[in-house]
C-alpha cells in the first residue's frame, strides 16, 4: 500500500458508512512519553477516526493557555522530535489503519533538517503534516519535499481566507482541508453554526478534498452540529484539558487518566456518528 | 542541521534587501499563520504606498521634528574621548527623544500607517518598556486604544515604565507564559493579532517578524544613520572610521547602520553577553545561537538541538530576546557588520563610566554600546572617529543598577 492512502482510504470508508469523521488531538509527550503513547493507542480504540499529533514547541504562537501548557508538559518530560516520531511508529506496530498528521511549527523540523524529516516521518508511518506557521508563500521549506516524499500537505484554511487566497492556499493541499472557524488561537472560541455552514459550503465549490472543522469545537453536540456540514470535526482543546484535570499535584498522572480520556473521546464519537 | 549558508562574496549593495518575499538571502520571510497572511499582504501593499506618498513622508517629518525633537544632536563625548585616550567618541543622541529612546522613530512611522489603513486598536508588545511607552504614547496622541503585552518578569523589572504606560492610558497585560519576558510578550502580541484580525495594528518594536516589518521599522529607524551621516561630516568633514550600536532585536542599530552600509565605514554591533557566552546565561543570538524560525522570520535563535527556543538573559530588559533582526543575520552571514558581545558586567561598568565622565545616565542598552566603544577606542588613532548611538536613556534602569550595586534607594 502506498503512503498517504491511509487518508483517502479513511474517507472512503467513512462516506460509504455514510457519516463523518471524529480527529482528535493530543500533543506527543504530554503529560510524559509512556502515557501519550498509551493516549494515542486509546483514541484509536475510542473511536477516533483520525489522530492529530501535535510535535511539541517551546513558542506555540496559534495555541490557546490549554496546548500551551500541553507543550511545555511534553518538553519537560523530555519531548522531542524524534521521540514523537518514534510514537507513531510505536502505534504503528498495533494500528496500521487510523491516520496520523503531524501538526505544529517548523523549527523543530528546520533544525533536525527537511529532507530527513519527511523520510523518517514517512518510515515512521506519519500520513500528513499540518504546519501552523508555513503559509504557501513558504512552500519549497517543507511543503514540496514532504509532497514529493509522499505526505499529505494539510492546509489550514480560515475565516480571513478570501477567494484569491484560496486559490493559493488550495494549490498544494491534499488529504484533506482543515478549515479553522474562528480567527483566533486553540481552545477559545467557538463559531456559529451557520457561519461554519456557509465557510464550508464556499470552500466546497473550491476543492474536491474532504473538509474537516476544528478550533472552539469541545462537546458531542458541537461534534454534531459540524458534522452537519463537514467531513470531520477537530477536537484538541477540550481533549487536552481533560488530560490536564487527571493530573495529581505533581503533574503527573493521575491512573484513571487514560479511561476518563477515552470515555470523553467516546462521547465525542457518537457526537459524529448520529 | 541545516547549516547557515554564509557568504564571504562581496556585495556591490549591501542596501537592496530584501527581495519581493522578503528575504534577506536566507533570512526574514513570512512564517506566519494563515489566518494573518492576508493581513500581512495588506500591510505590505499599504506601507509600499504610504512610503511613496508625500503626504505620509509630510506628516513623519512633521512629528519627527516637532512632537519627537529631531534631529537628535550629534554630541563630541570629549571628556569620554580624554579619558579613554584615543579615538574621537560621538554620541548619536536618541536618548533625548521624547520618550527617552529611539522607539519614538518607529511606533510614530507605524501609528500614521495604522491611521491610513483604517485601523482602530493598537497591539505591541514590549521588552524594556521603552517600546511599550513610546506606543502607548502615540496612541495617545493619535487616540487609539492600545494594549501593550509585556513579561511578568519584566513588569517587575521595569515598574517605573509601567507606570508611564498606564498614565498614558494603555492597557498593560501581565503574560507570565514561558519565563514571562520579551520573547513571550511577542508569542501573546501575535495570539492577539490572529483573534482581532479585523480592526487591530500591531506595532512590532524591532527590525524582526514577518516581511513587512523588518524592512518597514528599518526605514523608520533609519532617520537616525541619515541625520548622523549629515551632522559628522558637518563637524568633520569626513564619515566616521567606525560605527558601534547595541543590539537586542537590532532597530536603533540598523537605524544607524542602514544608511552606511555602502560606505568604507566600520560597523560594530554589540550583543549582550550576560554572564558570558560560556554560561548559557545570554543574549547574544549571532554570536551563541544559529538559523532557525520565530515569531514569522527566519534568523539566529537561541535554541538547543531539537529546536525549542532557549531563554536569553541580560541584565538589560531590552536586550533580553533570543533572536535578531534578520538583516543582521544577513549582515553577519556576509561578513559587512562585525557582530561582538558584551557581558552584564561591563555594561554595567559603561554604565557608570558614562554618568561620571559625561553627565548623561545612560540606558542599559546603549551601556553595552559603550563598553565596546571603551575597549576598541584606546587601540585607535586620536584622528580616528567612532560614533555611538546612544539609544536611549537610564531613568527606567536606576533601580536595577541600584539593585546590582548593593544600594538602596
Amino acid at each position: 500500500m502506498s503512503r498517504g492512502d491511509r487518508v483517502d482510504l479513511a474517507f472512503k470508508r467513512l462516506s460509504d458508512e455514510g457519516r463523518a469523521g471524529l480527529v482528535t488531538f493530543i500533543t506527543a509527550g504530554d503529560p510524559d512519553l509512556e502515557t501519550s503513547q498509551n493516549l494515542m493507542e486509546g483514541l484509536a480504540d475510542s473511536g477516533a477516526d483520525i489522530i492529530e499529533l501535535g510535535m511539541p514547541f517551546s513558542d506555540p504562537m496559534a495555541d490557546g493557555p490549554a496546548i500551551q501548557a500541553a507543550n511545555l508538559r511534553a518538553l519537560a518530560n523530555g519531548a522531542s522530535l524524534r521521540r514523537t516520531l518514534d510514537m507513531v511508529a510505536r502505534f504503528r506496530r498495533s494500528n496500521d489503519q487510523t491516520p496520523v498528521i503531524l501538526m505544529g511549527y517548523f523549527n523543530p523540523i528546520y533544525q533536525y533538517g527537511p529532507t530527513r524529516f519527511v523520510t523518517d516521518a514517512v518510515e515512521s508511518g506519519v500520513d500528513g503534516l499540518i504546519l501552523v506557521d508555513l503559509p504557501p508563500e513558504e512552500d519549497d521549506e517543507l511543503c514540496d519535499p514532504a509532497r514529493t516524499a509522499g505526505l499529505h500537505w494539510v492546509r489550514l484554511v480560515t475565516p480571513t481566507s478570501d477567494e484569491k487566497r484560496l486559490k493559493s492556499v488550495l494549490k498544494n493541499a491534499s488529504g484533506f482541508v482543515y478549515y479553522v472557524s474562528i480567527a483566533g488561537i486553540t481552545g477559545t472560541r467557538s463559531a456559529s453554526v451557520s457561519a461554519v455552514g456557509d465557510a464550508v459550503a464556499r470552500l466546497r465549490s473550491h476543492t474536491g478534498l474532504p473538509i474537516a472543522v476544528g478550533f472552539g469545537i469541545n462537546t458531542p453536540e458541537q461534534v454534531h452540529d459540524t458534522v452537519e456540514v463537514a467531513d470531520g470535526a477537530v477536537v484538541g482543546s477540550a481533549i487536552i484539558r481533560e488530560i490536564e484535570k487527571n493530573l495529581d499535584e505533581t503533574g503527573a498522572a493521575r491512573p484513571e487518566l487514560l479511561e476518563n480520556v477515552s470515555s470523553l473521546v467516546r462521547t465525542l464519537a457518537e457526537g459524529a456518528r448520529n | 542541521m541545516t547549516p547557515p549558508t554564509a557568504s564571504t562574496e562581496p556585495l556591490e549593495s549591501y542596501r537592496s534587501g530584501p527581495d519581493e518575499r522578503g528575504h534577506f538571502g536566507i533570512f526574514g520571510g513570512r512564517f506566519v499563520a494563515e489566518t494573518l497572511m492576508p493581513l500581512i499582504l495588506d500591510l505590505e501593499r499599504a506601507y509600499d504606498a504610504a512610503r511613496q506618498s508625500p503626504d505620509f513622508q509630510r506628516d513623519f517629518d512633521y512629528f519627527a521634528t516637532h512632537y519627537t525633537g529631531r534631529p537628535s544632536p550629534l554630541y563630541f563625548a570629549s571628556s569620554l574621548t580624554e579619558s579613554l585616550g584615543g579615538a574621537k567618541i560621538y554620541f548619536k543622541r536618541d536618548e533625548l527623544n521624547h520618550t527617552g529612546s529611539h522607539k519614538i522613530n518607529n511606533t510614530l512611522g507605524q501609528i500614521l500607517l495604522a491611521k491610513r489603513m483604517g485601523k482602530s486598536r493598537i497591539i505591541a508588545e514590549t521588552g524594556a518598556g521603552q517600546h511599550g511607552v513610546a506606543t502607548a504614547t502615540v496612541c495617545a496622541l493619535f487616540d487609539l486604544p492600545c494594549v501593550v503585552y509585556m513579561g511578568a518578569t519584566d513588569i517587575e523589572r521595569q515598574a517605573p515604565n509601567v507606570f508611564r504606560m498606564k498614565l498614558l492610558g494603555a492597557e498593560v497585560v501581565p503574560v507570565t507564559s514561558g519565563t514571562g519576558t520579551l520573547k513571550d510578550a511577542m508569542n501573546e502580541a501575535l495570539r492577539d493579532w490572529v483573534a482581532n484580525v479585523e480592526d487591530t495594528f500591531y506595532i512590532i518594536g524591532t527590525v524582526a517578524g514577518p516581511h513587512p516589518y523588518p524592512a518597514m521599522v528599518r526605514d523608520f529607524q533609519s532617520v537616525i544613520g541619515r541625520e548622523a551621516k549629515q551632522q559628522i561630516e558637518q563637524a568633520e568633514g569626513r564619515l566616521p572610521d567606525t560605527l558601534v550600536a547595541c543590539i537586542g532585536g537590532g532597530s536603533n542599530a540598523m537605524g544607524l547602520f542602514h544608511p552606511f552600509l555602502d560606505d568604507p565605514v566600520g560597523i560594530i554591533g554589540v550583543e549582550a553577553g550576560g554572564l558570558g557566552l560560556q554560561t548559557e546565561q545570554h543574549a547574544a543570538s549571532l554570536t551563541g545561537g544559529r538559523p532557525g524560525v520565530l515569531h514569522g522570520n527566519r534568523t539566529y535563535l537561541l535554541q538547543n538541538e531539537d529546536g525549542q527556543i532557549i531563554d536569553a538573559h541580560s541584565i538589560s530588559a531590552g536586550l533580553d530576546y533570543p533572536g535578531i533582526g534578520p538583516e543582521h543575520a544577513w549582515l553577519h552571514d556576509h561578513g559587512r557588520v562585525d557582530y561582538v558581545s558584551v557581558t552584564d558586567s561591563e555594561a554595567l561598568e559603561a554604565f557608570q563610566l558614562c554618568c561620571r565622565t559625561e553627565g548623561i545616565i545612560p540606558a542599559l542598552e546603549p551601556a553595552h554600546a559603550l563598553a565596546h566603544v571603551a575597549k576598541i577606542a584606546p587601540e585607535m588613532d586620536k584622528d580616528q572617529i567612532i560614533v555611538m548611538n546612544l539609544c536611549g536613556r537610564g531613568d527606567k534602569d536606576i533601580f536595577t543598577v541600584a539593585d546590582v550595586l548593593g544600594v538602596e534607594i
